[in-house]
């Protein structure tokens, strides 16, 4: 999975910004090279290329994994890295798209396919009714609401069995699509790969347009953002709505994958897993949501073989790394690649 | 007594005594907090610990007092260890960054938790007797006088440490301003490490007292180290009196709901509150009303 490798990002971030800061037209080649077009052709070829290299039905499975955590985390990542605004209750919006699905399919016989929309219609309303009045907090208060948001779904659908299956969970039904039901790892790589174009495709507009800019304010000086005339609360709620959204897709389109859901999606740990990506990867880089995706997905199953060492290895890892690249690893190593090249 | 109150009063002493549990693990957080601005999601690890580590050393054959004492001063060791090695490295990174070290942290020690002392439920017993008490018609167990008279014990400790003492003294103008504390000759590292040291003693204390009650389990820590940030947060982050008012009213929130409403959603209960709380005061009770400078 070392192929997602941001390389525009890294290797000419440099002339795009002056070439833009000065109104001159870039060149061909850094158009090529940008986040925006590079970063993405290079998306395409990987998701292009990676079938050649799965050979079994549980590659296919990790592979799927990580297309679905990396939507939520693209979605994230726009929020807390581009936003400035922590949320440590995403696995809940998660949770109520996936558990939006399953009910609707089996108990009110919903189509799949409309069941989706439906789950993220609500979880948007339900993050737009929250949005105002969660994100006047800041800092640890922040934390503490969000937090608050996802225990809260957590224990709901632990506790009504009588709609959600209780703490047991509950099986979800393979959508159907002109009597073909779409089922196993081949096919939901390519409905997943579709989606998370379309998310990074958002994402990449969404950080370039005139909102996007708003957002870096935000995050730089809210005050200060304010100040210029930037209706803060708006953008805020605008990119909080979005990720939560974005949350629940990936949740509709994990429990139709995996044909069941459990709680346990809407816990506190996935909620830390979901943000400890956008970290790992880089903050405010959309391409290292996808590589702290990749990254913390693999990594489970790469210590799985160490049994009960397992969370060991695994806090240690989250330690060293968070120690040693504060930044993240996308922006750590362009930086020394960087360093080194102007070395050179 | 008519028994509508002696029902109410029984729901008071459990809201009490669990609140009492709560507010410990609050001013651990709230220690920690106003000294390096780092929330320790590691927190409820300490509290685990405690309990996690008297057992093994009863299981040795060790006496009591002795069990305790060693516990919490190998939590201490834990507490001094994660700040050396893994707060002072990233004292400059951002504040998701340091929550994510603090939660790895807590995952390592829960992974090594269950590897060392295994994952089973363990009690310890009470420290004088499972013999229920009687008052005023309800009944209250030694163990919660236990733990109302050690945490009561420990804040006034607390209040002299603060009000009185150079080095109590150092840890609140370090918590003020740093750099002017370290201006005025304050050893502000040092601070940092003390502040750890001790917010692990607490977190082990709580550990120990509430482990004849509920029972201890290497993961008996994430569900308290939550309440313990949640009350932190209830009473203003950084403020000790709100650490202690915060617990205790989360303890009794949880008790008279679960009592009255409903027990299912005893645990979303206080959640509940605190939202409706910071939508109205977004600095909690006693928090101070943020200030920011351009």
């Amino acid at each position: 999975m070392a192929d997602i490798r941001p390389s525009g990002y890294s290797k000419h971030r440099k002339p795009q910004t002056y070439s833009r800061r000065l109104g001159t037209r870039a060149t061909p080649a850094q158009v090529l090279l940008s986040e925006r077009v590079g970063g993405m052709l290079t998306l395409l070829v990987v998701i292009a290329v990676l079938p050649l290299l799965l050979t079994n039905n549980y590659q296919y499975d990790v592979v799927v994994n990580i297309g679905i955590n990396a939507i939520v985390v693209v979605g994230l990542n726009l929020l807390i890295g581009y936003a400035g605004q922590i949320s440590l209750g995403h696995a809940g919006f998660f949770a109520l798209g996936a558990y939006a699905s399953a009910i609707l399919t089996t108990r009110y016989g919903l189509h799949g396919a409309l069941a989706l929309p439906l789950g993220a219609l609500g979880v948007g309303l339900l993050a737009y009714v929250i949005a105002r009045p969660i994100l006047r907090l800041s800092g640890h208060y922040l934390a503490m609401a969000t937090l608050g948001v996802g225990l809260i779904i957590n224990i709901v659908i632990s506790r009504e069995a009588w709609l959600t299956g209780g703490p047991d969970g509950m099986y979800v039904p393979a959508i159907e699509v002109w009597g073909f039901e779409l089922y196993g790892g081949p096919v939901w790589y390519w409905i997943v790969a579709a989606v998370l174009v379309l998310a990074v495709w958002l994402s990449l507009n969404l950080i370039d347009s005139p909102a996007g800019r708003a957002l870096r304010a935000l995050h730089g000086a809210s005050v200060a953002a304010e100040v210029a005339g930037v209706d803060t609360t708006r953008y805020k709620v605008m990119v909080f709505v979005l990720s939560a959204v974005m949350a629940s897709v990936a949740g509709s389109l994990a429990a139709h994958f995996s044909e069941f859901v459990t709680p346990d999606k809407a816990s506190f740990f996935h909620s830390i897993l979901f943000v400890t990506m956008v970290v790992f990867g880089g903050m405010a880089s959309t391409f290292g949501a996808l590589v702290g995706a990749a990254v913390l997905t693999l990594l489970p199953q790469l210590l799985a073989d160490f049994a009960s060492y397992e969370h060991m290895i695994l806090g240690l890892i989250m330690m060293v790394v968070m120690i040693f690249m504060p930044k993240g690893l996308v922006p750590t190593l362009s930086g020394l690649a960087r360093r080194r090249r102007a070395r050179s | 007594m008519p028994a509508p109150l002696v029902e109410f009063l029984q729901f008071l002493f459990s809201g009490i005594t669990s609140g009492a549990i709560y507010a410990l693990v609050a001013l651990g957080f709230a220690l920690i907090y106003n000294a390096s601005h780092v929330i320790n999601f590691a927190q409820g690890e300490f509290v685990m610990l405690g309990g996690m580590v008297t057992w093994a050393l009863l299981s040795q054959g060790i006496d009591l007092p002795l069990a305790i004492a060693g516990a919490v001063a190998l939590t201490m060791v834990v507490g001094l260890a994660l700040e050396k090695l893994a707060i002072e490295p990233a004292r400059n990174a951002d504040v998701v960054t340091l929550i994510i070290i603090t939660i790895g942290a807590g995952i390592f020690l829960r992974g090594l938790t269950s590897v060392t002392l295994g994952k089973d439920l363990h009690a310890l017993p009470s420290f004088s007797g499972d013999e229920p008490l009687s008052l005023l018609g309800a009944t209250i167990m030694p163990q919660s006088l236990w733990i109302l008279g050690v945490t009561a014990g420990i804040v006034v400790l607390l209040h002299g440490f603060f009000n009185y003492t150079l080095l109590g003294k150092a840890i609140l103008a370090t918590s003020h301003n740093r750099l002017a504390a370290r201006l005025v000759g304050i050893n502000v590292s040092f601070v940092l490490l003390l502040s750890f040291g001790l917010s692990a003693l607490l977190g082990a204390v709580a550990g120990i007292l509430i482990a004849p009650i509920t029972a201890t389990h290497f993961e008996v820590g994430i569900m308290l180290g939550l309440k313990g940030f949640a009350a932190a947060i209830l009473g203003g982050l950084g403020n000790g009196v709100g650490a202690i008012v915060g617990g205790l009213l989360l303890g009794l929130i949880e008790s008279l709901g679960a009592g009255y409403i409903s027990s299912d959603y005893k645990d979303a209960m206080a959640f509940v509150v605190i939202l409706g709380v910071l939508f109205f005061m977004p600095s909690g009770l006693f928090g101070r009303r943020g200030t920011e400078r351009v």
